[in-house]
């Protein structure tokens, strides 16, 4: 079986972003950019696929300009076996993305794809569901447990108040929620050995897609500031404040 | 301007986040119509019909929409949209589930999360777990939105009187089949719709701690909820998540206990009417957005809380 994860280069989570001060975008020189974190559990469940002996190959994809083959690597280190760069300026969006990695998956006819679920940038949480829709395939969104079965993927989903469990027809389309698993870090030879393994580097044309664009930033700005209100000395004068002042509990 | 509604319902009943999506429609102007989808779900479409400012309510009623299958409901939305300028839903999981499947099928973005609408084509919408709001123009002809729901005020269950009519014809694209669902079994009210929360973060130390939120709870009538770190550490299920990543609730208290104040769980929160943090280091951030603040040891605070309510 061939899983393909696709990945995305985004801010470190621990940055904090803010508004570029004309507002026309947000400050990105000079951040510390990483894999996006639910894309990280999406290498991990595929490498551990590997492992358990139900995959024999992980292909890992990303879209964007040269810079996300250094993620492409990471994931590569983390134990994925070869990567796919598909190059593309500026910042595609979901929907042409989407289109790309099915442009990709026409090429490498893969049974199981795994995206995360969103990219802590945008917080679209588009792409994957997206691109079941395009390819025809069953998705199972918001995993937190994936078992392959004959021809088929069962998959829990973190749905509200619970859990709900699918069956998909394979191939399917996979995308991970936080529970799914915890990555690993990558190991200083395998760092190594990342930088050996095959990436190839394709074009949207290639992949018979011509970007477009359906949205614009007009602009960014911070959230609504709330000021911090009082700090009370003591449980009793806390209840006081939330029966009499603020009068939300009786 | 003419826009689709994708009801949130159990079948049975029409959810309240339905209505969030119906205040966000209104901004827009123009018609009004729901479309529910599911299966014996008869009543949810006479609940949507008495919804205040509904113009008509369609409903597609077959067996193969009983579980909300995504690749099956997304078809039932996209065959009815052709009529339709918007086409939104609450932003549940459901509705990102589902939307951005419909948004391809008709090949055009998603605005996923709005906060806000500025005009037909133009909408705020939280990017960078909420430390940025970014205004976002669509040029795509048909739009497809999420509606964050705590960002719009809830329209009237009542007053309204649409007609109900049938949908003709029925998907099931053959991929994907339910299997069983966990759902938790509770008494406290929903996470998103309760109007008052307690939450615990990584200061509870571990799961059997939350316990101890449970009694105030009982006396608020409160749910309970968790910082994504409390997730994280595995202390409780996913579903408690408040947060970017989780559930975005505004309840009239929140109680954080034990939370630093992260800003994916600001993001989640802090549109809450009052907010309250008990927490032992006094620089958290959270203090920084609590109306009032108690330094304090949870594990003393707690049971005082519970006795003094």
């Amino acid at each position: 079986m061939k899983v393909l994860v696709a990945v995305k280069r985004v801010v470190d989570y621990n940055v904090k972003v803010r508004a570029k001060a004309d507002g026309s975008d947000v400050e990105l020189n000079n951040v510390k950019m990483a894999i996006n974190p639910f894309c990280e559990i999406a290498v991990e469940e595929a490498v551990r696929l590997k492992e358990a002996g139900t995959a024999s190959e992980v292909v890992v994809a990303s879209i964007g300009d040269k810079s996300c083959q250094e993620q492409i690597r990471t994931a590569l280190a983390l134990g994925a076996d070869r990567g796919i760069h598909v190059e593309a300026e500026g910042r595609p969006e979901p929907l042409e993305v989407a289109k790309l990695l099915k442009g990709v998956i026409g090429s490498e006819s893969p049974d199981l794809i795994i995206l995360g679920k969103q990219s802590i940038d945008g917080d679209n949480n588009q792409t994957g569901q997206m691109l079941a829709a395009l390819t025809g395939m069953g998705q199972g969104t918001f995993a937190s447990e994936v078992n392959i079965g004959d021809g088929t993927v069962q998959v829990t989903r973190e749905v509200d108040g619970g859990l709900q469990t699918v069956e998909l027809k394979l191939p399917a389309v996979v995308t991970t929620d936080l529970r799914l698993n915890e990555p690993r870090y990558a190991s200083l030879p395998n760092i190594m050995k990342a930088k050996k393994k095959p990436l190839e580097t394709v074009s949207p044309a290639d992949l018979g897609v011509d970007i477009q664009s359906h949205v614009t930033l007009v602009g960014v700005k911070p959230p609504a500031e709330r000021s911090a209100g009082i700090k009370v000395e003591s449980v009793e004068q806390l209840v006081d404040k939330l029966k009499n002042e603020a009068k939300v509990i009786s | 301007m003419k826009t689709l509604i994708v009801a949130e319902h159990d079948n049975q009943s029409l959810k309240a986040a339905t209505l969030n999506a119906v205040a966000a429609a209104q901004q827009l102007g123009g018609d009004i119509d729901v479309l529910v989808v599911g299966s014996g779900c008869q009543a949810a479409a006479d609940a949507a019909a008495s919804v205040s400012g509904v113009a008509s309510v369609l409903l597609a009623d077959n067996a193969a929409y009983e579980n909300q299958l995504a690749e099956n409901v997304s078809l039932a939305v996209a065959d009815v949209a052709a009529g339709y300028d918007a086409i939104l839903a609450p932003a549940t999981a459901n509705g990102k589930n589902v939307m951005p499947r419909v948004a391809a099928l008709l090949d055009v973005a998603q605005i996923s999360d709005i906060t806000a609408v500025i005009d037909a084509d133009t909408f705020e919408r939280p990017i960078y777990a909420g430390n940025v709001i970014a205004t976002v123009k669509s040029s795509d002809a048909k739009k497809v939105i999420t509606v964050r729901t705590t960002a719009f005020d809830a329209v009237p269950a009542e007053g309204g009187s649409a007609s109900v009519q049938a949908v003709e014809g029925a998907h099931d694209a053959g991929v994907s089949s339910f299997v069983g669902e966990e759902v938790a079994v509770s008494d406290r009210p929903e996470l998103t719709s309760a109007s008052v929360v307690i939450s615990g973060g990584r200061g509870m130390q571990n799961g059997d701690n939350f316990s101890m939120l449970e009694g105030i709870a009982d006396k608020l009538n409160a749910a309970i909820g968790a910082s994504r770190a409390a997730v994280d550490a595995g202390f409780v299920p996913n579903d408690y998540q408040v947060g970017q990543t989780g559930k975005i609730v505004a309840p009239d208290l929140y109680i954080a206990v034990g939370i630093s104040g992260a800003i994916q769980h600001l993001a989640g929160m802090k549109d809450s009417k009052v907010i309250v943090a008990i927490n032992k280091d006094e620089d958290a951030p959270i203090f920084q957005v609590a109306d009032y603040g108690l330094v304090a040891d949870l594990f003393a605070a707690l049971p005082e809380l519970e006795a003094a309510l």
